[in-house]
C-alpha cells in the first residue's frame, strides 16, 4: 500500500495553532505513507496538481488530506485522485481546522490531537474499496413553496425558462407581506403596481401551476426525484367556476362584515364568504370554515349559494391530497413579523392607539380600511406620532438580531405618516442602519422634510401624565443619548416597528423538508458566503425572508439565484448520488425486520418470498441507522464498514 | 405547609397594620407562620452601599438561622425581601463574598450552606396555598369596589421569578378573588419615592402624587399594595402632597387587608384603623 498524505496550512488558520511541519514528519514515519508533504493552500490549483502528480510519479493508491471540512473541499480532493488515476473513494479528509486549529488554543495539545486525527485517517483509508458514484436522472420540473415576492419571483424565471413550476401557496391568494403595503422604501413605488403585474402573470403562465389555499403534506425521494404531497383544502367554491363578482359577498346572512379581516391585520372586518383585497390572485371567494354558519352548523339559509348564478358554491367539497413528482424544490415560506405584545413596557394591546407596523401599512394604504386616512382607533387624527424602531430586535429578551428592514421602513412610515396627517412624527431609533442602495439618501430626505430623529431605545409608552400638557396622551419615555437627557414625549399615536422573525411553524416545515435552521430559526443555509440559497437537503433551496430578515430587493435577488440554482439541476438531466449507502448481505440476514421501520427514508423493504430485507439504495442517504441496528451485522454501510470504522478508532487510540 | 415568618423592622413598626392582617389571613386559610427566632435587622439597602460584607453578614445571620429549621421564609417587607434575595444571589455567585460571610458566622457559631428559599406572601398564596383555596374562604366579596393594585420596585425587580417584572399580576388575581376590579394602573411597579420622601420631599412626594393622581383618575377607589414603605409613603403624607400640587385623597390599603375583610375577618383584627386616610368606607362591597 502507498499512501500518499498531505497537510494544508490554510494560510494561518491552521498553521496558526498547529505545527503543520511536526504533523507531516510524523505522518511520514506511519506504516505504508509512501509521500508526506505540507502545502499552504491544498486547495488551490498547485496544491490538487502537487496531489496529481504525486499518484502518477509515486503510484500512490491511498490519499488523505489534513485541512479544513469535508463539507468544504472533500469533492475537490475526490476529482484530485480521480485526476491522477485513482479511485475517488481511496480517500480520506481529516478535519484540523474546524475540529481542531479553530477550537484550540494550546498549540502543542492542538498538534498533539492534529496527529492523533491523522494517524486515524491513515489507518482507516487502508480498508477503503472502490466505489463508484450512481447516476440518476432529473425529473425537470420544479416545486415552489410559498406565494410571497420571493415566490412569486422564482417561479416566474423558471417558467421563463422553460420549466414546469408548481407554485404551492397556504393562504388563499398570492402576494405575501408585499401586498400589505402601501409604498416601497426607498424609491416610494406603489407595491401594488410592482407586484400586481408579477402575480397575474404567475395566474396566466401556461407553465405555473398555481395552487393556493394549499399546503405541502409529505416529501419523499432525494434530489432529482422528490414526491410531493400536497393538501388543496377546500374554499368550498368551484374554483372553475367562480369569477370572483362577489355577489355571494353581498348575499351572505350576515348583512355586515363580522369577522376578524386578518388581511388587514384586524383593523376591519370580512364576512365568513371573502376575498382577502381586490386584487386576489387567483381571483375567488373563499369561505372561512370556522365562521360560515351552514359550515358549522349546517343550518343557513345559504343565501350566498343562491346569489351565485353560476352556481360555484358547493358546502359539500372536501379537501384533497394531491400528488406530485419534481427535481427540485424552492421553498420561500417568508417571515412573521413580531408580535408587539411581547413587549408589555409599549403598550400594545393595552391602549388603543399603539399600532404595529403592519396595521400602520394598512392604515396609510389608499386600498386599505380607512381608504389610507389616518384615523385612530378612538376616531381621532393624530397631530404628534411616535415610531420605535427595534421592537422586537437588537433585544436580549426577544430577539437579539438586527430585522434589517425595520430602519428603512419606519422611515418610509414617516414620510407617510407625514404626508397623510402632517403630524410632528417623532423617530426613535438606537442606531440608524440604511445599507442599500440610495437608503442613506432616504434618511437623508427625511432629516430634510423635519422628521424629529431622537437616538435612545425606548424604555415605555405609558398613558399617565406628569405635567397637565401630557394629560389625555401617551408619554414616550426615552434616554436622549445624544442630548444626554430623560425625555418625555407626548403623541397621539405610537407605531412600533416590529421585528421579523421565523414563521411559527419554520420547525415543522424543516423537518418535512429535512433541511436545517439556524438558532434564531430561520432557515439554514449550506454555506452562508458560496451557497447561500442551497440547503444540506440536496434539490432544496431557500429563497427569501424564511432565510433570514432582508428587504424586497434583496429577496427578489435571493430568489433569482435559488431559480438559478434549481435550473442548474434540473437542466443537467441527472444527478450523482453518494455512494455512502447501506446494502444488506443476503445470506447472513436472518429476515427479522427489525431495520424495516427505522429507516427515516423508507428505503428498505422486505421480500416475503427471500425472507430478506433489501435496501432501496437511491433512496438510502447513507445515515447508518440500519446498519448499528442490525442484529445479525449484515447490512453494510459503503465508507463506513466495520474494519475501516475500527480501524480509524485504532488509529486515534494508539 | 409551614413558614417561617420574617417581619423585618417595619412590620413591628409604621407597618403593624401589614403584620396583623397577613397573619389573621394566613391563620384562616390554616397555614401556621412561626416568627423566626431572634431575628435581626435586614440591613435594608442603606446599610449595603456603607459596608458591604457586614450587610450580607448581618442579613445571612437570618438565613442561617433559618436554615436550621428547614422551612421557606416569607418576608412580607418589599426591601426585606429584596436584601435577603440579593444576599442568597451574593452568596451563591461570589465565592469571596461567601467566604467572608462565613466567616463571621462561623464567629457566631453559625453556618449557612445556601438551602433556604425567600418568599413573598404573594408567592406563596398563588404558588403554594392556591387561589382556589383563598376563593374558598370568600365569604364578604367587595362587590362594585375599584382598586389599583400597586407593587411598587423593589418586589419583582430583579430577583423576583414569581411574577413578571413588568406587568405583574399575582396581586390582581387575589383582588378579583376578593371581588373587587382592579383598574388598569400602568403605574404599578413605578417608584414611590422610597427613602427620598424623607430626604428630599420635594421629589418624593412628586412621584407618590403622580401614584395618587392616576390611582384617582382612573376611579380607584384604594391603591392596594404589598410594601410597607409604599404604604407609608402615599398614606402618610396626603396633605402635603396636595398643598403643594394638587389635592389627593385616597386610602391606601394592603392587599391582605383586602382579602382579610373578603375572608370576613373583624377589621380590629386587620389594622384598618391604623391607616391615615380612613379605608373602613371602601373596604366593604357597595
Amino acid at each position: 500500500m502507498r499512501i500518499g498524505f498531505y497537510i494544508c496550512h490554510c494560510g494561518t488558520n491552521i498553521a496558526g495553532t498547529i505545527d503543520a511541519a511536526a504533523v507531516r514528519d510524523f505522518a511520514a514515519e506511519l506504516p505504508g505513507v509512501a509521500v508526506s508533504r505540507d502545502y499552504k493552500y491544498m486547495c488551490s490549483d498547485p496544491g490538487q496538481e502537487m496531489i496529481v502528480q504525486d499518484i502518477r510519479d509515486n503510484k500512490l493508491d491511498r490519499l488523505v488530506v489534513a485541512a479544513c471540512s469535508p463539507s468544504l473541499h472533500e469533492e475537490t480532493f475526490r476529482k484530485a485522485a480521480a485526476k491522477g488515476g485513482m479511485n475517488s473513494f481511496f480517500f480520506q479528509m481529516v478535519n484540523i481546522r474546524e475540529h481542531n486549529a479553530w477550537v484550540h488554543e494550546d498549540k502543542a495539545a492542538a498538534t498533539q490531537k492534529a496527529k492523533d486525527q491523522v494517524r486515524a485517517a491513515i489507518t482507516r483509508v487502508r480498508f477503503h474499496k472502490a466505489l463508484e458514484k450512481k447516476s440518476v436522472p432529473v425529473n425537470a420540473n420544479v416545486l415552489v413553496v410559498g406565494g410571497g415576492i420571493a415566490g412569486i419571483h422564482a417561479a416566474l424565471t423558471l417558467a421563463n425558462a422553460g420549466k414546469t413550476v408548481t407554485l404551492v401557496e397556504r393562504d388563499s391568494t398570492i402576494g405575501g407581506h408585499m401586498a400589505l403595503f402601501d409604498k416601497t422604501f426607498p424609491t416610494l413605488d406603489c407595491a401594488a403596481c410592482i407586484l400586481t403585474p408579477k402575480m397575474s402573470a404567475v395566474k396566466n403562465h401556461p407553465n405555473i401551476t398555481l395552487w393556493t389555499y394549499s399546503e405541502v403534506s409529505k416529501v419523499e425521494g432525494y434530489v432529482g426525484n422528490y414526491k410531493v404531497t400536497v393538501k388543496r383544502k377546500t374554499r368550498y367554491i368551484k374554483e372553475d367556476l367562480c369569477v370572483g363578482c362577489l355577489d355571494c359577498i353581498e348575499a351572505c346572512v350576515f348583512k355586515e362584515p363580522k369577522f376578524r379581516d386578518d388581511f388587514n391585520q384586524g383593523l376591519s372586518k370580512r364576512k365568513p364568504v371573502y376575498m382577502s383585497f381586490p386584487q386576489a390572485t387567483p381571483k375567488l371567494v373563499t369561505i372561512d370554515p370556522e365562521t360560515c354558519i351552514q359550515l358549522k352548523t349546517g343550518k343557513c339559509r345559504k343565501s350566498c349559494a343562491e346569489a351565485c348564478d353560476r352556481k360555484a358554491i358547493d358546502f359539500e367539497l372536501k379537501d384533497e391530497m394531491k400528488e406530485l413528482e419534481v427535481g427540485a424544490i424552492i421553498l420561500a415560506t417568508g417571515f412573521s413579523a413580531f408580535d408587539p405584545k411581547r413587549h408589555a413596557y409599549y403598550g400594545y394591546g393595552r391602549y388603543p392607539n399603539v399600532y404595529s407596523a403592519l396595521e400602520v401599512e394598512r392604515l396609510v394604504n389608499a386600498s386599505g380600511p380607512t381608504n389610507g386616512e389616518v384615523v385612530l382607533r378612538d376616531g381621532k387624527h393624530p397631530k404628534a406620532i411616535g415610531i420605535i424602531h427595534c421592537v422586537g430586535s437588537r433585544d436580549e429578551h426577544t430577539n437579539k438580531w438586527c430585522s434589517r428592514v425595520c430602519c428603512m421602513y419606519s422611515l418610509k412610515l414617516a414620510h407617510l405618516l407625514k404626508e397623510h396627517t402632517g403630524a410632528e412624527i417623532y423617530d426613535f431609533y438606537i442606531d440608524m442602519r440604511t445599507p442599500g442602495k440610495t437608503y442613506e439618501e432616504f434618511y437623508d430626505r427625511l432629516l430634510q422634510e423635519g422628521v424629529h430623529f431622537i437616538r435612545g431605545r425606548v424604555a415605555e409608552v405609558n398613558d399617565w401624565a406628569m405635567t397637565p400638557e401630557e394629560e389625555g396622551k401617551l408619554v414616550i419615555r426615552v434616554e436622549d443619548t445624544l442630548a444626554g437627557f430623560v425625555r418625555r414625549i407626548p403623541v397621539d399615536m405610537v407605531v412600533l416597528s416590529q421585528g421579523l422573525e421565523a414563521r411559527k411553524d419554520a420547525g415543522d416545515v424543516r423537518r418535512l423538508f429535512n433541511i436545517g435552521c439556524g438558532t434564531e430559526g430561520f432557515f439554514q443555509e449550506r454555506h452562508p458566503k458560496l451557497a447561500p440559497v442551497s440547503t444540506f437537503a440536496d434539490g432544496i433551496f431557500i429563497a427569501g425572508a424564511c432565510q433570514g430578515p432582508k428587504d424586497i430587493p434583496d429577496t427578489v435577488a435571493q430568489a433569482g439565484a435559488a431559480a438559478a440554482e434549481a435550473l442548474a439541476l434540473v437542466d443537467a438531466g441527472h444527478v450523482e448520488l453518494e455512494p455512502n449507502t447501506s446494502h444488506v448481505v443476503e445470506e447472513e440476514c436472518c429476515g427479522c425486520k427489525s431495520c424495516v421501520p427505522l429507516c427515516p427514508y423508507s428505503a428498505i423493504s422486505f421480500d416475503e418470498a427471500k425472507k430478506k430485507a433489501s435496501i432501496n439504495e437511491v433512496l438510502c442517504k447513507g445515515c447508518g441507522v440500519c446498519a448499528a441496528a442490525c442484529p445479525s451485522g449484515s447490512i453494510r454501510q459503503n465508507l463506513f464498514e466495520d474494519e475501516e470504522l475500527f480501524g480509524e478508532i485504532e488509529g486515534v487510540l494508539s | 405547609m409551614k413558614y417561617l415568618y420574617y417581619p423585618g423592622c417595619s412590620l413591628k413598626g409604621s407597618g403593624k397594620a401589614y403584620e396583623e392582617s397577613l397573619l389573621a389571613v394566613f391563620r384562616a386559610l390554616g397555614v401556621p407562620l412561626a416568627e423566626l427566632d431572634d431575628w435581626n435587622c435586614c440591613g435594608a439597602t442603606a446599610y449595603m452601599s456603607v459596608e458591604e460584607t457586614k450587610s450580607y453578614a448581618l442579613a445571612a445571620r437570618n438565613l442561617a438561622i433559618a436554615e436550621r429549621e428547614g422551612l421557606d421564609v416569607i418576608a412580607p417587607c418589599s426591601a426585606c425581601y429584596l436584601v435577603l434575595n440579593k444576599t442568597q444571589h451574593a452568596l451563591q455567585e461570589n465565592a469571596g463574598i461567601r467566604s467572608r460571610v462565613s466567616g463571621a458566622l462561623g464567629a457566631a457559631g453559625l453556618s449557612y450552606q445556601g438551602h433556604v428559599r425567600v418568599r413573598h406572601p404573594l408567592d406563596v398564596l398563588i404558588n403554594d396555598i392556591g387561589l382556589d383555596a383563598v376563593k374558598k374562604k370568600i365569604v364578604n366579596p367587595l362587590k362594585g369596589r375599584r382598586f389599583a393594585p400597586y407593587y411598587g420596585c423593589q418586589l419583582v425587580r430583579p430577583y423576583s421569578t414569581f411574577d413578571d417584572p413588568v406587568n405583574p399580576v399575582t396581586m390582581d388575581k387575589l383582588v378579583a378573588a376578593a371581588g373587587a376590579e382592579c383598574v388598569e394602573y400602568p403605574l404599578k411597579t413605578r417608584c414611590c419615592g422610597g427613602s427620598l420622601t424623607g430626604t428630599v420631599p420635594e421629589v418624593g412626594q412628586r412621584l407618590s402624587y403622580i401614584l395618587i393622581k392616576e390611582a384617582m383618575k382612573r376611579k380607584a377607589e384604594a391603591i392596594v399594595t404589598v410594601c410597607p414603605l409604599c404604604q407609608f409613603n402615599l398614606d402618610g403624607y396626603q396633605d402635603q402632597i396636595s398643598s403643594r400640587f394638587s389635592e389627593v385623597r385616597l386610602p391606601i390599603v394592603y392587599f391582605t387587608q383586602v382579602l382579610g375583610l373578603a375572608m370576613g375577618l373583624p377589621s380590629g383584627q386587620l389594622g384598618i384603623h391604623r391607616g391615615i386616610i380612613d379605608a373602613g368606607a371602601v373596604l366593604t362591597a357597595r
